[in-house]
């Protein structure tokens, strides 16, 4: 039977700051363990919370981001349950009064785009780590609290997916969205972005919701899209063949590609929440939204449109070159420097840049060709050729050095006197009998050949559009 | 009169003049509490060496010439539900019989840079939960007025040291009556701060909302001089105010023209023992006497002040005490540890005792699913009605005055396994906790049967400084403060 | 209402902590009887009224996003019943 997938999405980003939401430890990823800790973050006896400004403005600009409305009275929950690294066994988060609510994201799936509700976004502390020791038969687990009261910031959408696709789109907009504004890293393979998947399965046109089964433990954008794979047809695998779908949280392996129950959840959850009385409510005014708001710089969407208008390149070029703000403002800025072929800088930063950034595993804001070079080497290119201009450019990344200076240095200027060249054409004819007069009757592709002999002679450097203007005049001429 | 007995202003006074040093008060209290704590029990732990020390330190501060702080040579106990680094703190509970913070709460840190000397840690109802010390895990504190008594709870121990003249001042926590009431029953001057005047930072949580640290002391200056110091803004507790803190203590001795008391019927009806009641009335001829008006006032939802409070109360403590686990710290079962959650239940199984275990359930029963509204919301609800009570009132009126307890101290055994009873014993003193206001208790009398009668006077928020002055008046005109319990 | 040994048993589970049956007894008996006392919030009408979660009328309390120091492992690991390696020790947890 064919049957209608409703998804929902629950993402935990860890956001960017110095200390931790409570106290003043550090929220640096991959220090020795518990040496990031103290009496707050530990929750040892007697002490107090005191929130971290920078978290809740991070907070607020992310519901902003997202479109949420912006509760004007927000407070603090305890959530409560039990779990080893959890360390006053509850989490101090939102549940009553949400930063924000009822927010969207836009995203565009095959050229289409489609809006995801936001349901709420709210701040809540990380919890700690635990590590379940290789030994066999250990039969102890250990618990690290480094990163036990970062500042998390948790946004839960609408059941509004539909497909794998649009998981992934939305996936990707998200954290689009989230490194624009600079409130999070969103480095998954640090844990500091995080996703949790609700999948249901209903009849097509059914207009109820199916039972829905939570999956958890999905390391990278990768294991969501195969889990939610898993999951949908292993549900209709079910329903095909009568059987009930169970509401549970399942865990995903992504060494063995499938989903197993979740052992340590069997009893439901009852987290009794109730205003957390040691922290007091956040009034949010019209004049801090407003000034939020200023702060929230372009989005990827609105991005990706103005390039399409402003520099007359593809929505598809477009789209890549916003999929990063760093990799746009690169390509901007060379624009600027250049005040000319947004086209060209386009195709080198999207073929050429992007490419080596890749191979050397490396960001733009730490790329050896900063756009001021870009832009000199695309000066200079007529008088060297593209394809030279290729060379010069991996020899900018490998030594730092600007274009003009490898060309003076390799002498590599591109041969346009007419001249000069015309004498090496009279050579390689002389040379090349056979070609040329394979040329003159008519054989287009000799040329090909002929302009490679006078290339190697000239070691790339001739002008090939004039190379091209001499042999034509010369060998027609001959045949008249 | 003995050192020992003096105020802890007058004390000050001595050292400060060099008439005695700070070592031998401390020497000459040590030696009285060797003889007298078996008696009374009121602490948990005595840091005599660490005592002397700082005794010595201070001496020399004095002889160099240098300044010296408000509580210069000051011995102080601590209930020890406060957090002292490197000094055992308990909350006369199993579950931390050997924990040591390796920090020090706000109000430590701020005795101990005015020069107090922290003689050790009080005896308490586990966490601070009850009403007459006879939940602590390890002994039960006596009454030094008549010691088949309770001294009165949770804070028992502070007011039995203070009374009992083995500790000149010290610090306490108020949740819903915790210093006031055994002021009251021990017979010295208790006071309750606004919520958030003083940092809760390092107290340990029984009801975030509702604790406060007080002063126990023997009279109403010691109370000025203390909470002087304790007060303040502290940035480690988002509830603290940065409210400016007056003058308390020059400000005691001045005169209010036209003060207007409040007299709330509802604190003199059904339950009030005859004998308290009396008392309080003759106190309040005293004020009329005195130039005061008083107002008959009514706080019509001060009837559900303890269903409201058991609520909140427990529903905070139920979270509060979740971090108990055996992990980080704390008890940890000498059982199997199979799985984590067998850990857990036994660790608190172990470490708990009944009163401490009965409001973790009933908080985790009013706030379990389903629960929520019927009773957290419901009780959030009242408290709101009584915070209005309390504000019309105080359109009013200055200060309310009324008793703090209903009965006199009662018997060790006599309540303890009818918990609604012990509950109903702090029916006067929650109310404060509930809307946040200052509240403090004086000695105003005796009964029959020589146990102490406690006046309680409480104020607007943050009007410490009223109440106090009121207090002031009434010790000014009477002498229950100077009365002396005889221990054999 | 009645607070059984069956909802004593739910709320003991939890609050994580393990009861024997005398316990079980008492509390459901004891609890009871204070539910019935806390019953009469209920000759309240409050349906008009805004809940005081606060004891303070505090608002907008924050720190700046400022480091300090940590605790030394060594001085906070001391406090804990069982550690190993820098970690704290607890039972085997599944997942
Ligand atoms: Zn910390």
């Amino acid at each position: 039977m064919k049957y209608e997938v409703v998804m929902g999405l629950e993402t935990h980003a860890e956001l960017d700051t110095e200390s931790k939401l409570f106290c003043g430890c550090s929220t640096k990823f991959g220090s020795e363990p518990n040496t990031q800790t103290c009496p707050v973050c530990l929750g040892l006896p007697g002490v107090l919370p005191v929130m971290n400004k920078k978290a809740f403005e991070h907070s607020l600009k992310a519901s902003l981001a997202l479109n949420c409305e912006i509760s004007n009275f927000t407070n603090f929950d305890r959530k409560s349950y039990y779990y080893p690294d959890l360390p006053k066994n509850y989490q101090v988060s939102q549940n009553y009064f949400n930063i924000g609510n009822n927010g969207y994201v836009d995203i565009v799936v095959k050229g289409k785009e489609k809006r995801i509700g936001i349901h709420n976004v709210h701040l809540e502390e990380e919890a700690g780590k635990l590590v379940h020791p290789e030994a066999s038969g250990a039969n102890y687990s250990l618990v690290d609290f480094n990163r036990a009261g970062v500042p998390l910031l948790e946004i839960v959408t609408q059941p509004d997916m539909r497909s794998v696709e649009e998981v992934e789109s939305y996936m990707q907009t998200l954290r689009n969205i989230l490194l624009y504004i600079g409130v999070s890293d969103c480095k998954m393979q640090e844990g500091s972005l995080r996703f949790e998947a609700s999948v249901s399965l209903r009849e097509q046109g059914a207009n109820f919701f199916g039972k829905r089964v939570e999956i958890k433990n999905l390391n990278s954008m990768k294991a969501v899209l195969k889990a939610i794979a898993y999951e949908i047809s292993r549900q209709s695998d079910l329903l095909d063949k009568g059987e009930d779908v169970l509401m549970e949280t399942r865990l995903w392996d992504d060494i063995d590609s499938v989903s197993r129950r979740m052992r340590s959840k069997e009893e439901a959850h009852d987290y009794r929440y109730f205003p957390e009385p040691d922290l007091v409510p956040v009034w949010i005014d019209q004049e801090w939204i407003d000034e939020t708001r200023t702060a929230i710089p372009e989005l990827p969407v609105s991005k990706r449109q103005r390039f399409v208008n402003e520099y007359t390149i593809s929505d598809y070029d477009a789209g890549i070159l916003t999929e990063d703000r760093l990799l746009a403002d690169y390509f901007e800025e060379c624009v600027k420097m250049a005040q000319d072929s947004p086209k060209e800088l386009s195709n080198w930063i999207i073929n050429d840049v992007l490419r080596e950034l890749n191979e050397r595993k490396t960001s733009v804001q730490d790329f050896a060709i900063p756009p001021k070079m870009l832009v000199e080497l695309i000066k200079i290119k007529p008088t060297i050729g593209n394809s030279i201009a290729k060379d010069v450019f991996i020899e900018m990344i490998n030594t730092g050095k600007t274009a003009t200076s490898i060309v003076i240095e390799k002498n590599l200027t591109q041969m346009d006197d007419v001249s000069e060249l015309n004498d090496i054409v009279a050579r390689v004819i002389e040379e090349n009998p056979k070609a040329a007069d394979d040329y003159s009757q008519g054989k287009k592709n000799a040329l090909t050949f002929l302009i490679g002999q006078t290339m190697k002679i000239t070691r790339g450097k001739a002008n090939p559009k004039i190379l091209t203007e001499i042999f034509e005049e010369r060998l027609s001429a001959g045949s008249k | 009169m003995l050192s020992r007995e003096l105020s802890a202003n007058k004390i000050k006074e001595k050292i400060i003049k060099r008439e005695i040093t700070a070592q031998e008060v401390v020497e000459e209290l040590f030696e009285w509490i060797d003889i007298k704590e078996p008696l009374i029990k009121a602490y948990l732990c005595l840091d005599k060496d660490g005592a002397v020390l700082k005794a010595k330190e201070i001496d020399k501060k004095l002889s160099n010439g240098d300044k010296v702080g408000l509580l210069a040579g000051v011995p102080v106990a601590l209930k020890d539900n406060i957090c002292t680094a490197g000094m055992k703190t308990t909350c006369a509970s199993k579950i931390l019989e050997n924990f040591i913070p390796p920090y020090d709460a706000f109000v430590v840190k701020r005795i101990k840079e005015e020069d107090a000397i922290i003689i050790g840690k009080t005896n308490l109802d586990e966490f601070a939960m009850g009403s007459s010390n006879e939940n602590s895990a390890f002994h039960i504190t006596r009454n030094p007025w008549d010691t088949d008594c309770i001294p009165g709870g949770s804070g028992g121990g502070s007011a039995a040291a203070v009374t009992a003249d083995m500790t000149f001042m010290a610090l306490g926590s108020d949740t819903g009556g915790s210093v006031r009431q055994p002021s009251a029953f021990c017979g010295n001057v208790g006071c309750k701060p606004t919520y958030g005047r003083v940092s809760r930072y390092g107290l340990v949580a029984f009801a975030s909302s509702l604790d406060q640290i007080g002063t126990v002391t023997k009279d109403v200056s010691d109370a000025a001089l203390l909470l002087q110091v304790v007060s303040g803004h502290d940035g480690f507790d988002s509830t603290s105010a940065a409210i400016d803190v007056p003058n308390y203590i020059s400000d005691i001795d001045s005169v209010d023209d036209n003060l207007r008391i409040g007299v709330p019927r509802e604190f003199f009806g059904e339950g009030l023992n005859p004998e308290v009641g009396s008392a309080v009335m003759d106190a309040l001829e005293i004020y009329k006497r005195n130039g005061a008006e008083l107002v008959d006032l009514s706080l019509p939802h001060c009837g559900y002040a303890v269903a409201t409070y058991y609520i909140i109360a427990t529903a905070e403590a139920s979270s509060n005490l979740a971090r108990y686990d055996g992990v980080r710290y704390g008890h940890r079962s000498q059982l199997s540890e199979d799985n984590i959650i067998d850990m857990y239940s036994r660790v608190r199984a172990e470490g708990f005792g009944s009163e401490v275990k009965r409001r973790i359930l009933f908080g985790n029963y009013v706030l379990s699913a389903g629960f929520y509204e019927a009773y957290y919301l419901k009780a959030s609800k009242v408290r709101n009605l009584i915070r209005s009570d309390f504000e019309e009132a105080f359109k009013k009126v200055d200060c309310i005055i009324c008793p703090t307890c209903p009965t006199q101290a009662f018997k060790i055994g006599e309540k303890i396994t009818d918990p609604l009873q012990m509950y109903l014993s702090d029916i006067y003193t929650i109310p404060a906790n509930l809307v946040g206001i200052p509240g403090i208790s004086v000695p105003c009398g005796f009964t029959n049967a020589g146990l102490p009668i406690g006046l309680q006077i409480l104020g607007k928020h943050f009007d410490e400084g009223k109440i106090l002055k009121v207090a002031k008046l009434f010790e000014n005109e009477t002498d229950f403060h100077l009365k002396k319990p005889e221990l054999n | 209402m009645d607070i059984g040994i069956k909802e004593i048993e739910h709320i003991a589970n939890l609050s994580r902590i393990t009861l024997t049956v005398e316990e079980k007894n008492t509390f459901a008996k004891q609890l009871t009887n204070i539910l019935g006392y806390i019953e009469k919030l209920n000759e309240l009408d409050t349906d008009e009224v805004q809940p005081m979660a606060y004891a303070t009328s505090l608002k907008n309390v924050f720190r700046e996003d400022k480091l300090k120091s940590s605790f030394s492992r060594q001085e906070i690991l001391e406090l804990s019943p069982s550690s190993t390696n820098g970690f704290f020790k607890v039972p085997k947890v599944i997942e």
